[in-house]
């Protein structure tokens, strides 16, 4: 059992990745979808600066009489990849105002059943068309 | 949860605690940066896009099932996985052995400040941050493409989200000096204490956000027109690249600041302050032209 309260951090990782993994593939709402990814993102953030402690390291801030720091590489790279999330996560925002726009609907299987129902149309429309041509 | 606006008040919230774990888990930087960003820009951005959308949800048509099996099967493996990861805090694990020791030793003799992260951020990995500054540039022009940039300058002034709060406004007056000071603190006291151009950028453009929310779109681009956000984003990159120009034309290598000045020391840490004052500009201007993108924009019924 002295696994425990090493491991924990990482389960806990798993259990919010899998959170986010489930929304992303179940919800239709993609704005529900989005945070689905975000919640995803945040765990991956919780995975990496997990790596990096140390116990008994402190921040890794010089201070005097202190030797020990947790590393600063993961924070790096965290640091960055969340001010990119956000500017990502944008994007898929803008997406979603212009699907909302041009479908009037932001359900996954709305969306779908318009795209169908504007094939079947232009297929109409092209069996008309040739029938019209070989009269 | 049908309402989306309670599921992104929550995400919110958990982006707070986020922050407060990486706070738990020594990464003051990071927590620093995930409180501003996740809690703060995220949160109106969202919001924003749900104004532009709808708030409510319709109730799931197909079956959970196959999904919960997908997720059960994918996080038994993960879990199976971490079995054999390093303990937390385990001072033998491979984070620990390659590069770290280097950056824990040597970052205040080589690039002279206290802040090893700002150090690494700026100097050490300058090539990454460069590419992420870039990433963060191009997705603020993809939102601008997609979205367009409408100057609402002539709409009607008092034209709000929040109508006449006299306290909301007198509160907000008073915080938005405080926030663009702290923003300029952080930006510049990045090298000695949590902090840098990234967590900068974003609360300086909260400040600005602050004031578009109370005080309308109208008073907001008058102070900063929207014209000028991609420019000042373009303007950031162009800082940052130059600087590795520069030093490349001083006969070292692409970002190598030691050419900036006679120590090579003090050349580095000219460097860190040039380029992170780059990422800030960039980051500020980008997040700032996203929110007005999102918040310029007419809802369509």
């Amino acid at each position: 059992m002295n696994e425990f309260p090493g491991l924990i951090n990482y389960w806990i990782v798993v259990f919010l990745m899998m959170a986010g993994f489930y929304v992303v593939i179940s919800q239709g709402n993609l704005v529900k979808k989005l945070v689905g990814l975000g919640l995803f993102q945040a765990s991956v953030f919780i995975l990496y600066i997990t790596m990096g402690n140390l116990s008994e390291g402190l921040a890794p801030i010089v201070t005097e009489g202190v030797t020990t720091y947790s590393s600063p590489l993961p924070h790096v790279l965290i640091l960055t990849a969340i001010v990119v999330g956000v500017a990502t996560t944008s994007v898929g925002l803008a997406l979603v105002v212009r699907i909302h726009e041009a479908y009037g609907s932001v359900e996954e299987d709305e969306i779908h059943a318009k795209d169908l129902a504007d094939d079947d149309a232009l297929f109409h429309e092209r069996a008309v068309d040739a029938e019209e041509s070989s009269v | 949860m049908r309402d989306l606006f309670g599921v992104v008040i929550l995400f919110g919230v958990y982006s707070l605690l986020t922050a407060v774990i990486f706070m738990n888990l020594d990464a003051v930087d990071v927590a620093f940066t995930e409180a501003a960003v996740g809690a703060g820009i995220t949160t109106v951005l969202m919001l924003s896009s749900l104004r532009l959308t709808k708030r409510w949800e319709h109730p799931p048509r197909h079956n959970p099932l196959l999904s919960l099996l997908v997720v059960g099967v994918t996080g038994a493996v993960l879990i199976y996985a971490t079995l054999d990861a390093p303990l937390l805090g385990d001072p033998s694990a491979p984070v620990h052995q390659h590069v770290t020791p280097r950056y824990v030793e040597q970052a205040s003799a080589e690039v002279g400040m206290p802040n090893m992260v700002t150090a690494v951020l700026a100097s050490y990995r300058g090539y990454d941050t460069f590419g992420e500054t870039v990433v963060v540039f191009t997705a603020g022009l993809a939102v601008l493409l997609l979205l367009g940039m409408k100057d609402v300058r002539k709409s009607r002034v008092d034209d709000s989200a929040i109508h006449d709060t006299l306290v909301l406004k007198t509160v907000v007056k008073l915080l938005i000096p405080l926030i663009l000071l702290f923003g300029l603190y952080v930006q510049f006291h990045g090298d000695f204490g949590a902090g840098g151009g990234f967590q900068a950028g974003v609360i300086f453009a909260t400040g600005f956000i602050l004031y578009e929310m109370v005080f309308g779109a109208a008073h907001a681009r008058t102070v900063v027109p929207s014209s000028w956000l991609p420019r000042l984003g373009a303007l950031g990159v162009l800082i940052y690249g130059g600087v590795g120009v520069i030093s490349m034309l001083g006969g070292k290598a692409f970002l190598d600041y030691s050419v900036l000045s006679s120590d090579p020391v003090h050349g580095q840490h000219y460097g860190v302050l040039l380029v992170e004052l780059g990422v800030g500009i960039t980051v500020f201007s980008i997040v700032l032209s996203i929110f007005y993108a999102l918040s310029g924009r007419k809802r369509q019924s």
